[in-house]
Order: structure tokens, then C-alpha cells, then sequence
């Protein structure tokens, strides 16, 4: 059953050296407060799986946490490439790490089967696609029906999900709304699931019926932590930093200063201080 | 004086105007960021209003009143007919053969149309590291057409891409059809340049339309392969007033928007 935990008891009781876990959130939602306690417990030789790895995996991998990165785009959304990422591919700097390459359609496909407790996942895609013949996790098969030639990519199960949703009610069941990208997906796939919210309700009994709610008991623990997705954004509550998402690209680019950029802003703070963060992203009333 | 201020529009402005045009209002658009989501938004706020913008990140029939700086900005769900979850983005509607347009720009591409976002170099070794694909190889084999858009340069047109990302006509011919893909593939270009069809049998590149005060030099010393030109070459009617003040506002809207986050920012 789902615990009410202080996020740097949720994250050192649900994720390991040397697990396979998944901060997801497309654009919206990004678990950047979560991302940020496990970059400051230090941990290592995480395969880190991600549609769209951005900022908090470009800080992981040049914090030289990850051995592997499972994605489908490794860039900074709308800005342009992640510099960290960039240099432990190209460089091995700080370490080298391996790569596993999907499409979105891919990496979507992969979580549904996931949470739908299937070995891979079928699919139309990448059908003339380079990625075909540099990640041999990328397969075919023959539909026994017609005969037509389908990708198929095997399912992904992360040892733990984490992912940031706006609220709670009191028994820990999670509302998540906007553009929910693979969050569903996401948790229900993973062993273990761990929630930062923005906020705990009394209860969800005004809720339209058709909402994105994950039951209490699909969540091992949920964590308050206002503002927990600065820079992006929570839908209802405030907006996307976009001007930190340019900025990191000349943050990132720079390793000294990346290092000092992270020790300022993440080794030596903490979770309480995302509230700050978007205290001007937040819609006047 | 420069050919921009001559000409009252830039070439970028030309590019983005030509490549609104083509799109009409009955149109189902899955929009690639950056220079596709400016035609589409130009086009939806001038001759195209009842089309449907479509974002990977699951808005369908979105409205944006600026241009957003990423596919999953908030603006776009706020109005947006729906917001579907990704997995669905992908398997019913872009699958699913809903989407008439796949509007994509591109890093490298070769004059058939294929596209790569993916490495400068080797694969396992690469010069550059580019963010990938995205929702791209299938967006290039699941929308029944797909146009590219995107600025010349020797660096960017080249006669061999590096990387297969987005599959266009392959080596040309029928080389889809031989791969099982039933869509049509890219058929249009438009540059900063000029405007772009694939040739009927051959499926290479040919230029059907110059933009206003460009030569067929310009074209080729910004292009790596040998370029082919229509026999009854056009020249693109310039921006109305109303297409260059549509483009400019929105840009300028954008510009407000984006930048206005960095008041009182943390760090």
C-alpha cells in the first residue's frame, strides 16, 4: 500500500544501484525534484529509460550515473541538442555509456505492453528506419492473419517508475491531467512506482469520471513537493520555464560549469526549494 | 541595401509563407517543431482556419496563440479538441492512417527525400550526436504525404546522408512500395529558395518554383547534390501583407512569451 514519505526516504526505499528505472513525463510533468534527490544519494550504473531524456538526464549522465540510456530523443525540447548526453556519447565523458535507440512509436508501444503484462509490443513502424539495423532490439514479425510484416520491440519493465502528478487525495490515489504522455504507462509497467504531487486533497469526489487517476495501491509512495517539475511544467498550477531550458544549453555546454551549476542548484539544495522556482511561472489567480 | 530589404521579406519569411500555402483547412497536420509549426500556425491564422494541428505529445486540434518552444508547451492542451496520451497519439491516429500531412524539417537530407536527425559520422562513433528521431521514422511512413521544410546549405542538402532517421523515397523509384510502405512519402520541399516536387518516376527532388529574386545558381551553390530543374519553372508569388504581418506577430508573440519566464528566475 502506498506510504506518505518524505521524497529522500521515497527515493532511497525504492530505487538501487544498478536498477532500471524510468523518470517519464513528455514535456509536462517532468520528475525533476525526484531526478534531483537521487543525483544528491549519488547513485550508480543506472540504466535510465526515457521517451524524451532532457534536461534531468543530461544532468544524471554528466553526473555519471548512468551505464546505460534507453530513448527515443535525445535532445532539448525546442532548444536543441543535450550537451552532456552529447559528450558521454561521443567523448565516454565522464564515462562512456551504452545507447538503446527507439522512435517514439516505439518506446509508446513498448510501455503499453509493459502495463499490459505482454512480452513485446506489435506495431506499423520503422519501416526503412536506420534504427532498424543499429539496435537489435528492434525485431519483425509476420501477422498470422494477413502476412504483413510488423515491428516488434519488447516490452519495457522498469524497476521503478517515478513520475510528478498535480495532486493526491488522503488515500493516495494520484490525479494526473494535461498532456499525460506515458506517465500511465509508465508506472503500471514498472515493479515500483513513486509519485511527487503538488499538493493532497481531502478527496476526489468532484473529479469528471473520465480523469487519468492511478488507484492507490498501483503506487508504492507519493512525496509533496510543490513546484516539483520546475522547469517544466504542471498543468493547472504553472507554466513551463522555457527560458531555463535555453539557458541550460550554455550551462551544459561547459563541464566546469555544468559542475558548478549542479553543486548550486542540486547537491546543496533541496527539495523545498522548487516552491521558489516557480513562484513567478504561476497564473494569477 | 540587402535582397530582404529590397524585396520587403526575408528568406526564411518566404520559406514559411510557401510552405503555409500548402496546406488547406480540411488538412489533419502532425507538425514537427521549429519551422513546420510556423507555416502551420501562419496557415491556420490566415487561408487554413479549421485545420487540425496535431503535436506528438497528444493534442489534437490545437490553437496556439504563440508558437510553443517545445511539442508539449501547456497552450497547446489548453486549446486543443482533446488530449490523447502518447501510446494512443501514436497507435490510433498517427497508425491509425488519420493524418493527411506529416510536416517534418530535417538536419541532413538527400534529394529523395530521406532524412537524418540522427548522427553526423558513424553510428557507434559519431561526430555529432543529433537528438534522433522522435516520432519522425514513423510520422515519414504513417501520414499519407509528407512535406519538409527546411533552410539550403551545402552542409544540410547533401547527396548521402549519414543516417537513415525518417524514411522519404529510399534510392528512388518505387523503393517504399518495395519496403511494404502504402503512403505516399514526401511531396514537397520547401526552401528558403524555392519549391520543391519529387520528379513522378524517379521520385528525386526537382525544382518547380523559384522565390522571388532567386537564381537557379543560388539554388545549386547551396545544395551538395546536382540539382534538376522543372522545364516550366515558376516563380513563387511573394507574401501578401497579410501572410508577412500574420508571421510577424505570431514571431513576435513568441518572442514576448518565451522570453518573459526569465523575469526573477531562481539561479
Amino acid at each position: 500500500m502506498v506510504k506518505f514519505l518524505p521524497l529522500k526516504e521515497a527515493v532511497a526505499e525504492n530505487l538501487h544501484d544498478g536498477d532500471t528505472v524510468a523518470f517519464e513525463g513528455f514535456t509536462h510533468l517532468i520528475p525533476t525534484a525526484a531526478a534531483h534527490e537521487a543525483i544528491r544519494q549519488g547513485f550508480h550504473d543506472l540504466t535510465l529509460i526515457r521517451m524524451t531524456p532532457d534536461l534531468i538526464y543530461d544532468q544524471m549522465i554528466g553526473m555519471g550515473m548512468a551505464r546505460k540510456v534507453v530513448f527515443s530523443y535525445v535532445g532539448n525540447p525546442g532548444v536543441g541538442l543535450l550537451r552532456r548526453a552529447r559528450d558521454a556519447i561521443e567523448n565516454g565523458f565522464p564515462r562512456a555509456i551504452e545507447v538503446e535507440e527507439h522512435s517514439h512509436a516505439g518506446m509508446a508501444n513498448a510501455y503499453e505492453a509493459g502495463a499490459a503484462g505482454l512480452p513485446c509490443a506489435v506495431f506499423r513502424g520503422y519501416r526503412g528506419a536506420g534504427l532498424a539495423s543499429v539496435n537489435p532490439n528492434i525485431k519483425s514479425v509476420s501477422c498470422p492473419f494477413t502476412g504483413e510484416v510488423l515491428a516488434a520491440v519488447p516490452a519495457i519493465r522498469p524497476d521503478v517508475t517515478f513520475i510528478h502528478a498535480q495532486k493526491a487525495d488522503r488515500k493516495g490515489n494520484v490525479l494526473v491531467e494535461g498532456i499525460i504522455g506515458i506517465q500511465k504507462e509508465a508506472v503500471l509497467a514498472a515493479k515500483r512506482a513513486v509519485v511527487t504531487v503538488e499538493e493532497v486533497v481531502d478527496n476526489f469526489d468532484d473529479l469528471h469520471p473520465n480523469l487519468t487517476v492511478l488507484p492507490n495501491w498501483t503506487i508504492a509512495a507519493i512525496s509533496v513537493v510543490p513546484g516539483g517539475s520546475h522547469p517544466s511544467y504542471t498543468h493547472g498550477y504553472y507554466e513551463r520555464d522555457n527560458a531555463a531550458y535555453l539557458e541550460w544549453d550554455e550551462i551544459a555546454a561547459d563541464r566546469d560549469r555544468f559542475q558548478a551549476w549542479m553543486h548550486k542548484n542540486v547537491i546543496e539544495s533541496s527539495a523545498e526549494d522548487f516552491a521558489g522556482r516557480v513562484e513567478h511561472l504561476r497564473k494569477a489567480a | 541595401m540587402s535582397d530582404a530589404d529590397k524585396l520587403g521579406f526575408t528568406p526564411n519569411e518566404m520559406m514559411t509563407i510557401a510552405a503555409s500555402r500548402a496546406l488547406k483547412s480540411d488538412d489533419v497536420c502532425f507538425v514537427g517543431i521549429g519551422a513546420p509549426s510556423a507555416a502551420c500556425n501562419v496557415a491556420r491564422l490566415t487561408h487554413a482556419p479549421d485545420i487540425t494541428l496535431i503535436y506528438e505529445s497528444g493534442t489534437i486540434g490545437t490553437a496556439p496563440d504563440v508558437l510553443p518552444l517545445s511539442i508539449g508547451d501547456g497552450e497547446l492542451c489548453e486549446t486543443a479538441v482533446t488530449t490523447v496520451a502518447v501510446p494512443e497519439m501514436f497507435r490510433y491516429w498517427l497508425q491509425g492512417g488519420r493524418i493527411s500531412i506529416g510536416f517534418l524539417g530535417a538536419a541532413q537530407l538527400d534529394k529523395f527525400g530521406n532524412i537524418n536527425t540522427t548522427v553526423i559520422g558513424d553510428y557507434a562513433r559519431p561526430k555529432t550526436r543529433l537528438p534522433g528521431g522522435g516520432g519522425a521514422p514513423e510520422i515519414a511512413t504513417s501520414s499519407r504525404q509528407v512535406y519538409i521544410t527546411m533552410a539550403q546549405s551545402k552542409r544540410g542538402m547533401v547527396e548521402k546522408i549519414d543516417f537513415f532517421t525518417s524514411f522519404g523515397h529510399g534510392e528512388g523509384g518505387d523503393h517504399r512500395k518495395r519496403l511494404g510502405i502504402d503512403t505516399a512519402g514526401p511531396t514537397l520541399l520547401i526552401t528558403d529558395l524555392a519549391i520543391w516536387k519529387p520528379d513522378p518516376v524517379t521520385k528525386e527532388f526537382t525544382v518547380v518554383s523559384l522565390h522571388p529574386g532567386v537564381s537557379r545558381e543560388q539554388v545549386q551553390e547551396t545544395c551538395g547534390w546536382v540539382v534538376k530543374f522543372a522545364e516550366a519553372l515558376d516563380e513563387t508569388p511573394a507574401p501578401t501583407e497579410l501572410e508577412l504581418k500574420t508571421l510577424r506577430d505570431l514571431q513576435a508573440r513568441t518572442k514576448a512569451t518565451h522570453q518573459g519566464t526569465a523575469k526573477g528566475k531562481a539561479a
